[in-house]
């Protein structure tokens, strides 16, 4: 997804700059090019990509600070690691500062960053608020609060949140809508629901391809005919399941949904992204003038 | 080179089975499967799950967290009541009150335990710190093993980044423990003082800048507090990870057919295989029915001929245009799932080379969601190719 969304906007004419903050995703792959790694790389006209881990955010922020010499002592004792046991969130808000700082001095237009699964999404983007109680001075407090600022100006960010239409990931994306808005007070863009089945037709039976083949004078044998019969009927099935899970969604979560069909071919390269980025961008502009915020999290 | 283990084998005869994965490909489905199949082969069974979705939770009986394995009644799983008298139970993971069990296990009196339980550092670490569910569903387990009687014991793992942090979740208090900084600060106050003063009050200034003295207090409270206790969690880790090391413990991975899922099945079993741990059983949940062995480009190459045909029968007139039409969308739409089946297929080739001795089965789509023992026992059907009528053989 945030290949899709970078795409789009890139063809929108923004620059964009994609973050990272995993690692091993199939990200740079979805433009044909090799993992990413810290120093920003061009992934696509107007589109760079870069990780960000919390080590790198670290040495990183304590150098512009002037505090070359405890980042060195930190890292090297292992204390960092004791520290961010300590302060559950510090690694997260590395990362997240660091963003900032991206965000302060315009790295891009949009900038995009591929955050974590449901569950540690949360845990990921309610760090600041909850290191900004838990350690009231000193620069990681600072650091917090401008975080925090960060992610609940809408001008400056919204979350994409993206589900496909089973029942345990709807469950998750409704949990985590729900915590993001009341706990962080972020945006919610539109729910993007992924990997959705194209309509199918009327009901089909071994009986009509039958009729069919002799109507049209072609030869069908039984075999085929039951091959086209029940790939008909398992698309028939797994739409309606699909259809059952974004109609529960868009119940219990009043939030514009994009559907992004599923694809049936094999592998997710530039040609694919291009696909999905087209229609993503009709079904935006079909929804509102979405102004975008400059960091979006999918 | 030994045979091939098969399912029934896991099933029949081991006593730990934790099924491993990334999130998202049916772990916690497969627990419950194989779980139930024991119970159903005579065993006394036990599931412990983390975060099940919420119709599979009802169907195990589990509507909130619980610490203790909650009975199913049998009409429940066996309603036909043929199976061999055995038991099957569930647990939902309470990783916190787990936590504050083992403390209290530990800890030399009630006041060392309420002094680390009320320890804001100790509620961080664990509700918080990363790994710590992964090192509580081990702790559980090993519990269970020690204490409940079971025969079967099969453990969902939490969803991670990285499948294989779970391994590594027990060691990863004692090694906070172990850290340099934090032994000096459990030293005998005293000693503590005299040798390891500079040291230490260097590091604490330091820290105290970045996060706060608040913070680096309770860090202090919490390690003057687990004095004395930090032998106890190492042992117990060790023993952990030795029951794991037992050949009466297997490990299954769940995968999705999609080709970055395969490929960190792959990894996660070649890193258990170094550890010595070898990956008994290789799942892959979610795979497309085939729709038969027909090539692909046959198949849409014969659309495209509905096609023109039908651009003809609209110059001839007649139905014959609405017929071809429809045709042409079924052979399309047939062309589609072969495509998909073939390359899911090809994602888990590879796999099932590398897999070694494990079984390995394909669970396809079903046609509705897995929740109820109805659904359980049909993907079962795709583990386990024998019915369970021979009583469980003695362990």
């Amino acid at each position: 997804m945030t290949a899709t969304l970078a795409d789009t906007a890139a063809s929108a004419g923004l620059s964009v700059l994609i973050v990272e903050v995993e690692g091993k995703s199939g990200l740079a792959a979805c433009f044909g090019r090799p993992p990413l790694g810290y120093e920003e790389t061009e992934l696509a006209p107007r589109v760079r990509g870069r990780t960000l881990t919390p080590d790198e955010a670290l040495v990183d922020y304590l150098e512009t600070h002037g505090l070359k010499r405890i980042s060195k002592r930190l890292v090297r004792s292992g204390a960092l690691e004791v520290v961010s046991s300590a302060v559950p969130g510090m690694k997260d808000i590395l990362v997240l500062g660091k963003v900032k700082a991206l965000d302060v001095e315009r790295a891009a237009d949009l900038i995009i960053i591929d955050a974590p699964a449901a569950g540690h999404a949360i845990s990921f983007l309610m760090s600041p608020r909850g290191l900004g109680d838990a350690v009231r001075v000193g620069p990681v407090n600072k650091q917090s609060t401008d975080v925090v600022e960060m992610l609940s100006d809408p001008a400056r960010c919204q979350v994409v949140l993206v589900t496909v239409p089973e029942e345990t990931p709807v469950n998750e994306l409704v949990e985590t809508a729900f915590q993001l808005e009341d706990r962080i007070g972020v945006q919610l863009g539109p729910v993007v629901v992924n990997s959705c089945y194209p309509e199918p037709g009327v009901p089909a039976s071994m009986e009509e391809v039958r009729q069919l083949a002799d109507e049209l004078g072609v030869f069908v044998s039984p075999r085929e005919a039951r091959d086209l019969v029940s790939a008909a009927e398992f698309l028939r099935e797994r739409y309606a399941l699909q259809q059952q899970q974004a109609d529960r969604l868009a119940a219990r979560l009043p939030l514009p949904q994009v559907r992004l069909p599923f694809l049936f071919t094999a592998e997710l390269g530039p040609p694919e992204i291009d696909v999905l980025a087209a229609t993503f961008a009709a079904q935006v502009d079909a929804l509102t003038e979405s102004s975008w915020g400059r960091v979006t999290v999918p | 080179m030994s045979e091939r283990v098969t399912f029934e084998d896991i099933v029949r005869d081991r006593h730990i089975v934790v099924c491993c994965g990334t999130g998202g490909v049916g772990k916690t489905t497969v627990a419950a499967v194989f779980a139930a199949e024991g119970a159903r082969r005579g065993r006394n069974a036990v599931v412990v799950t983390i975060d099940p979705a919420k119709r599979l939770a009802n169907t195990l009986g589990l509507e909130e967290l619980s610490n203790t394995p909650h009975e199913i009644d049998r009409s429940r799983w066996d309603p036909a009541g043929s199976a061999p008298a055995g038991r099957l139970s569930a647990l939902m993971l309470d990783t916190k009150s787990t936590f504050d069990d083992l403390v209290a296990t530990y800890a030399a009196d009630d006041d060392q335990t309420e002094r680390i339980l009320t320890n804001r550092f100790y509620r961080n670490v664990s509700t918080a710190l990363s790994g710590t569910q992964e090192y509580m569903a081990m702790e559980k387990l090993y519990e269970l093993h020690e204490q409940g009687g079971y025969d079967l014991i099969v453990v969902d793992t939490p969803p991670t980044r990285h499948a294989l942090d779970f391994l590594d979740a027990p060691r990863r208090l004692t090694r906070l423990l172990d850290n340099r900084i934090f032994r000096m600060l459990m030293m005998p106050t005293r000693a503590y003082l005299r040798v390891a003063s500079a040291a230490v009050q260097r590091f604490l200034r330091t820290a105290s800048k970045v996060v706060g003295t608040e913070v680096i207090d309770d860090v202090v409270a919490f390690f003057r507090a687990f004095e004395g206790m930090e032998e106890g969690f190492r042992n117990r880790a060790t023993s952990v990870l030795a029951l794991l090391a037992e050949p009466s413990s297997s490990f299954l991975v769940v995968s999705s057919p999609r080709r970055d899922a395969v490929e960190e099945a792959a990894y996660f079993a070649e890193r258990l295989a170094e550890s010595d741990i070898p990956v008994e059983g290789l799942i892959v949940n979610r795979v497309h029915p085939a729709f038969g062995d027909e090539r692909v480009e046959e198949l849409r190459a014969r659309a495209e001929t509905l096609a023109a045909k039908r651009s003809e029968s609209v110059r001839a007139a007649g139905d014959g245009a609405v017929s071809a039409r429809r045709l042409a969308e079924l052979y399309t739409n047939l062309a589609d799932f072969r495509q998909v089946a073939e390359c899911e297929r090809h994602h888990v080739a590879g796999v099932k080379a590398r897999a070694g001795r494990a079984a390995v089965a394909f669970v396809p789509y079903l046609s509705r969601d897995v929740y109820d023992f109805d659904a359980l026992a049909e993907v079962g059907r795709h583990l386990f190719t024998t019915t369970p009528t021979a009583p469980a053989r003695a362990p």
